[in-house]
């Protein structure tokens, strides 16, 4: 290793077009968890809020298993473990419909709803109880009350939460590399012991993750900043 | 459930300990061994670049800023796979996988603690370090006496929930092949072939146990320390409070 850096490697051959397919799953891969993570977090915190004991045990186990397993055993139960329970048919259905992407999207989206649930939670929780009081008594329904009254504040106060959740989502979708799915990390490994050029291929992969967590950090700022709730 | 229960039965040593007797120590033993090792390196370390993350000097607190960004910037895997690299560059020899996952985790888990320091820091009454100062310590004897000990009661419970994140990190040992709780459930699902799902809750059901146990204590933790901090308040009141009268009829006199 003693050489100088040589970043021309990087452009040799296919590698251009495999890291570009490798950011591009990347980006697939987050987008797709990012959304149901959302979608099931919120649905899984109203669930929790409601008044079914039920329903709100449910949710809890559901929050404590997947915040205590690590999210690689959660990717190998879902892609090793999984597809050995379902009939011949199903099986055959998932590899040829791209079963990598479609278990590790499955598995980051189930974990990190999870964590979302929690962060909206704790916004719905830290909002004083009179506002919802406050709202029923100027005459709006339940639903009004938590659309137009409890759901902004909340969603303001969870916002940091919710952007450091989404930067770990998108780093965990790296964890995708050992069930094969070709997104950046698996690309990094496979050019790098095809090229032995182990810094340029690292390096520029790192750049690139590093790159895109500082946007989403920055952007989080810039909404936190924007939403925040100003004292009068 | 037949199933689990016998893999339980024939690979129950090998998930906790490995081959040991007769080979490496392996499985949760080297788990929790990695975890408490990656920890307890990583808090003095963490403390540090807290306390330079807020030092009024830019050539300390830039630096401490940057390691902190890059660290959240990056997945771990990323990490592994540079200290898998470079430590052997760096100390011109071959080192073990456990050793590349303890120096990941010390790294990894500096960047970490550092901003949970800060936020305990920062979390006590400004007055506490003014206080110190103003009675004649300096900023070394106030932080190391007043400071810190208090920040890092309080940091307690925040500190056993890094200890459950640093757990489930070194299940990512398993790229680098570091013979940990995973890597011996990968062993496991291989010789067996037919019982993925079984195998995998198996591992599932025991970091769950283990982690949660240890969530459940944070937060034990958590409301003891406040219940013990509102009754110091509370106490704090009561003699103030018992004290004023006392103290009045002097000033008036």
């Amino acid at each position: 290793m003693g050489s100088k850096l040589d970043f021309s490697v990087l452009g040799r051959g296919d590698y251009p077009q495999w890291i570009w397919h490798g950011v591009l799953t990347m980006f697939e891969l987050t987008a797709a968890a990012w959304l149901f993570a959302m979608a099931l977090g919120t649905l899984l915190a109203v669930v929790r809020m409601s008044d079914s004991r039920v329903a709100k045990a449910c949710v809890a186990g559901y929050v404590e298993y997947h915040q205590n397993v690590p999210m690689l055993v959660q990717v190998f139960l879902w892609y090793f473990g999984m597809p050995a329970l379902l009939p011949h048919a199903g099986q055959q259905w998932l590899n040829a419909h791209d079963s990598e992407f479609l278990l590790a999207f499955i598995s980051i989206g189930l974990c990190m709803a999870a964590y979302v649930s929690e962060g909206l939670r704790g916004g719905i929780r830290s909002i004083p109880k009179s506002q919802l009081e406050a709202a029923r008594a100027i005459g709006l329904s339940y639903l009004q009350a938590s659309r137009l009254v409890m759901v902004p504040q909340a969603l303001r106060i969870a916002l940091p939460t919710l952007v450091s959740h989404t930067v770990l989502l998108f780093k965990n979708t790296s964890l995708a590399m050992t069930v094969g799915l070709a997104e950046l990390t698996y690309v990094t490994r496979e050019i790098e012991s095809q090229s032995f050029r182990t810094v340029e291929v690292y390096l520029l992969s790192t750049v690139i993750y590093l790159g895109v967590s500082l946007l989403i950090m920055t952007v989080g700022t810039g909404l936190e900043n924007r939403y925040r709730i100003r004292a009068r | 459930m037949d199933s689990i229960l016998s893999i339980l039965r024939e690979y129950g040593m090998l998930l906790l300990v490995g081959q040991y007797p007769n080979g490496p120590l392996g499985g949760l033993a080297i788990t929790l061994l990695l975890s408490v090792l990656g920890l307890a390196l990583a808090f003095p370390l963490g403390v540090a670049i807290a306390l330079a993350r807020m030092s009024a000097f830019a050539c300390l607190r830039l630096p401490a800023l940057a390691v902190i960004y890059v660290v959240r910037g990056v997945p771990l895997v990323m990490f592994i796979f540079w200290v898998y690299f470079f430590v052997p560059v760096l100390t011109g020899r071959t080192v073990s996988g456990f050793t590349t996952m303890v120096v990941t985790l010390v790294i990894y888990q500096a960047a970490y603690l550092a901003e949970i320091v800060r936020a305990g820091i920062e979390g006590l009454p400004s007055g506490q370090a003014e206080a110190a100062r103003a009675i004649g310590l300096n900023y070394r004897q106030a932080m190391t006496k007043v400071v810190l000990p208090q920040a890092l009661y309080n940091m307690v419970p925040a500190l056993v929930s890094q200890f459950v994140s640093t757990i489930k990190e070194t299940s990512l040992g398993y790229v680098i092949s570091v013979n940990e709780l995973t890597f011996a459930a990968n062993q496991i699902n291989s010789s067996l072939m037919t019982q993925p799902f079984q195998v995998y809750f198996v591992l599932a059901a025991i970091y769950f146990c283990l982690c949660f146990s240890l969530t459940r204590l944070a937060r034990w933790l958590e409301r003891r320390i406040a219940a013990r901090r509102e009754g110091d308040a509370a106490a704090a009141r009561a003699t103030a409070s018992a004290a004023i009268p006392s103290v009045a009829p002097q000033q008036a006199a």
